[in-house]
């Protein structure tokens, strides 16, 4: 059984990082052929590492919108944030001094994560705008992220995984010598929930990580009367004539 | 109050956000370009027979070129941010036109045909079919967008509909369903070279009356020069200014200007117009052929500098694409920056203290000043990001005792749109105009009932004709539109200009 979840583990990781590249490659080869960030915008380079800095972080635009919106999605990833660095120290030995002092944070990150997400859901299911523009996959993406950080609290708080056993599985990993998972059902759940969200990642609307940083709106200089901004298929048209 | 044949949204202190009511707009389409509109543009004159595999074909292209389109259509999260943005929503409570709503339209195509997710889980994510139907649909919505871009201020992606909404016109038009109004307009751009078809005598004739006019009310000889070689400036604005109210003000305006500041210019009838529709219909190649018209007329006329009048879209395309597709200009006088805006133009002359103005004749308004969607988040004057807000009411405040803003959650990057911008200020689309004004409607009845607005001012063609068009339906008047530069020619005081003090005291003398 253990060996079916290092191979799941495995595959996942290559289907979330081959997949994740192919998408990365596609947006930074398709040309963007004029000027459009939305204005006012940075008109320095430095600047727009700013602008998308506020965004990433602070997700600014989110938080000129709706503040529901905002404080729900902003707590779900700053806790998903916090709670993938605490998972770090399953994955090397030794534990890093940052990965370290961050371990007590992260279990309160993991309460916030959920309460997030709930908040997100009932949002989505309760706003008519929100529940018309909801698909299946949008309500299921919410529920497959609840129940990860649900069965993650599990296991902190309720019933408790041997989590020795949990690192030698994950650190052996890297050198495919995986020793054994302990056969506890938060724990199956918890990681076999966690491969589907990696395996779909790539396919689904998980894009919008890579995507933000594509965005053109948010991502060019303005400073088009300064400098031309002609894209290889547009100096073709030009050289027709 | 104008008839109408559909609901005028009554206005109230504030505009709630409304409950969804499906398909209430989907009546509405635009009427349908015919050959003639279509094949000057490189367009099929009707819907071709394989459109099915065309417009794929033709998605499939785009995306290929426009990451825009590909990262927008990849990343949205359904978060509903934009949803209570637009204001076609907000006036007519059609689901679809919240801005993820007409995005969703060409996204479930999109899932469907070039996803893993959609070609096999359909229902999972909510991908659909390319239909006959998706079309009309397609054609209905993607012509109730005005392209204003506010959703993508408020967008954690900054996915802007505008861009999704051009590209779905660009394919309409590529399998032969495109839209009258737009494509007839960018024929008469390349047949006669302006959006209404004046020929240059025409034009000539009335910029004559215009110089006999400010002649008869300053006594000074303001010159309104067409097609001069060897001057300085070109001026390119929008055809309306050369006949329309109010923006026919503002080109008496322009002029005042550059007769102050000493400067030879010259209008083109080679490039009589600022507009540029092939933005609208996300076209590339039409948008870069409209543009090489100023160029051309630059060359011809051997200029220094390009000025562009009050035009909103105009000033995105000039600003923000003008060099890109039609540069490089290295003709030009390097200390200035190409193009430049008439705003930006005057500002200067204003902070040098090149201009005298009689401020009390503005004294009977008060004013507001109305953001136009493509200059506030398209575009910028100046040095500085904000620009866009700032130089305008710079110059309004110069001229004017009496200024006010409208609500702040309704001006600067969170600025309402007229209602007509984005090639839909047709008479066909009258409904989503009216209904789409009720946010700026709204802003503007309260600031005349709070603090004694009269007059709100604005930079853009399709503003000024939108709100003539539109104020009355709200139980306000059409006259209470003005150009900028309407209020500058009000203002200015020109050299040699004998003003009504001054004849007073001629009088006083005299008698």
């Amino acid at each position: 059984m253990s060996t079916v979840y290092a191979l799941l583990f495995i595959v996942a990781t290559l289907v979330l990082v081959i997949g994740l590249a192919r998408k990365i490659i596609q947006y930074a080869k398709t040309p963007a052929p004029l000027k459009i960030p939305t204005t006012p915008a940075p008109t320095t380079q430095a600047g727009v590492v700013m602008r998308l800095f506020r965004e990433v972080v602070f997700f600014e635009s989110l938080f000129k919108s709706t503040k529901w919106t905002w404080i729900f999605g902003w707590m779900f990833h700053m806790g998903l944030f916090l709670v993938l660095l605490r998972h770090v120290r399953y994955f090397i030995d030794p534990v890093w001094l940052p990965i370290q002092l961050i371990q007590p944070f992260g279990i309160y990150a993991g309460f916030a994560m959920v309460l997030g997400l709930a908040g997100l859901l009932v949002r989505r299911i309760f706003v008519d705008r929100v529940r018309y523009i909801s698909a299946p996959s949008d309500y299921l993406w919410l529920l497959l992220l609840i129940v990860i950080g649900f069965s993650g609290l599990m296991m902190k708080f309720v019933a408790h995984t041997d989590v020795v056993m949990v690192k030698q599985f994950f650190h052996g990993l890297w050198t495919f010598s995986w020793g054994s998972l302990p056969m506890d059902f938060p724990l199956l759940v918890h990681l076999t929930l966690v491969v589907i969200l990696m395996v779909l990642f790539p396919f689904s609307k998980l894009l919008h990580v890579p995507g933000v940083f594509f965005s053109p709106s948010r991502n060019q200089v303005d400073n088009p009367r300064e400098k031309r901004h002609l894209a290889p298929w547009a100096k073709a048209l030009e050289e027709q004539k | 109050m104008a008839k109408t044949d559909f609901e005028v949204p009554e206005l109230h202190e504030y505009v709630d956000v409304p409950a969804l009511e499906e398909g209430v707009m989907a009546h509405l389409s635009p009427f349908v370009a015919k050959p003639d509109h279509q094949e000057p543009l490189n367009f099929p004159g009707e819907l071709v027979e394989d459109w099915h595999d065309k417009t794929l074909a033709k998605l499939d292209d785009l995306r290929s070129r426009y990451r825009s389109l590909q990262v927008y259509l990849d990343a949205c999260v359904k978060c509903g941010s934009c949803t209570d943005k637009c204001h076609y929503y907000l006036g007519t409570k059609d689901p679809k036109n919240m801005p993820v709503g007409r995005q969703d339209l060409l996204r479930k195509v999109y899932r469907r045909y070039f996803t893993f997710a959609g070609k096999y889980f359909p229902k999972l994510v909510g991908a659909e079919d390319l239909t006959r139907e998706t079309l009309d649909d397609w054609y209905s919505y993607y012509h109730q967008c005005s392209q204003c871009r506010r959703c993508s201020v408020f967008c954690p992606y900054g996915i802007d509909t505008a861009e999704i909404s051009m590209a779905a016109r660009e394919i309409l038009d590529s399998i032969g369903y495109g839209q009258k109004y737009c494509n007839e307009i960018i024929a008469k751009v390349f047949k006669i070279g302006n959006n209404l078809g004046l020929p240059g005598p025409a034009l000539a004739d009335t910029l004559e009356g215009l110089e006999e006019d400010v002649f008869d009310e300053t006594g000074i000889e303001v010159k309104y020069p067409l097609d001069v070689k060897g001057a300085d400036i070109l001026l390119v604005t929008p055809s309306a200014d050369f006949f329309a109210e109010p923006h026919v003000d503002g080109l008496i305006g322009y002029g005042k200007v550059f007769h102050e500041a000493g400067v030879s210019w010259t209008m083109s009838s080679h490039a009589s117009e600022a507009a540029n529709f092939g933005m609208f219909i996300g076209s590339y190649e039409n948008m870069r052929r409209v543009s090489m018209r100023v160029r051309e007329a630059a060359l011809e006329l051997g200029v220094k500098r390009i000025v562009f009048g009050e035009c909103g879209h105009a000033w995105r395309v000039a600003y923000s694409f003008l060099n890109t597709l039609a540069g490089p200009f290295d003709f030009l006088d390097p200390d200035y920056p190409v193009p430049q805006h008439i705003c930006e133009f005057t500002n200067d002359l204003i902070e040098k203290g090149k201009l005298n103005f009689d401020k009390s004749a503005n004294d009977h308004m008060t004013l507001t000043f109305h953001d136009s969607c493509n200059v506030a988040r398209a575009t910028r004057m100046g040095d500085k990001p904000g620009g866009q807000f700032e130089i305008p009411r710079a110059v309004i405040k110069a001229v004017c005792n009496n200024y006010v803003d409208m609500h702040h959650e309704t001006i600067g990057e969170k600025t309402y749109c007229c209602g007509g911008g984005g090639g839909l200020l047709t008479d066909d689309l009258m409904e989503i105009r009216v209904k789409g004004a009720l946010p700026r409607m709204t802003a503007l009845k309260n600031a005349v009932e709070e603090q004694g607005v009269t007059h709100m001012a604005a930079i853009c063609a399709i503003c000024k004709s939108q709100f003539t068009k539109v104020l009355p339906y709200y139980g306000m008047t059409m006259d209470q539109i003005v150009s900028v530069h309407q209020l500058v020619s009000n203002a200015i005081v020109l050299t040699g200009q004998k003003t009504e003090d001054d004849e007073s005291e001629e009088q006083e003398a005299e008698g």
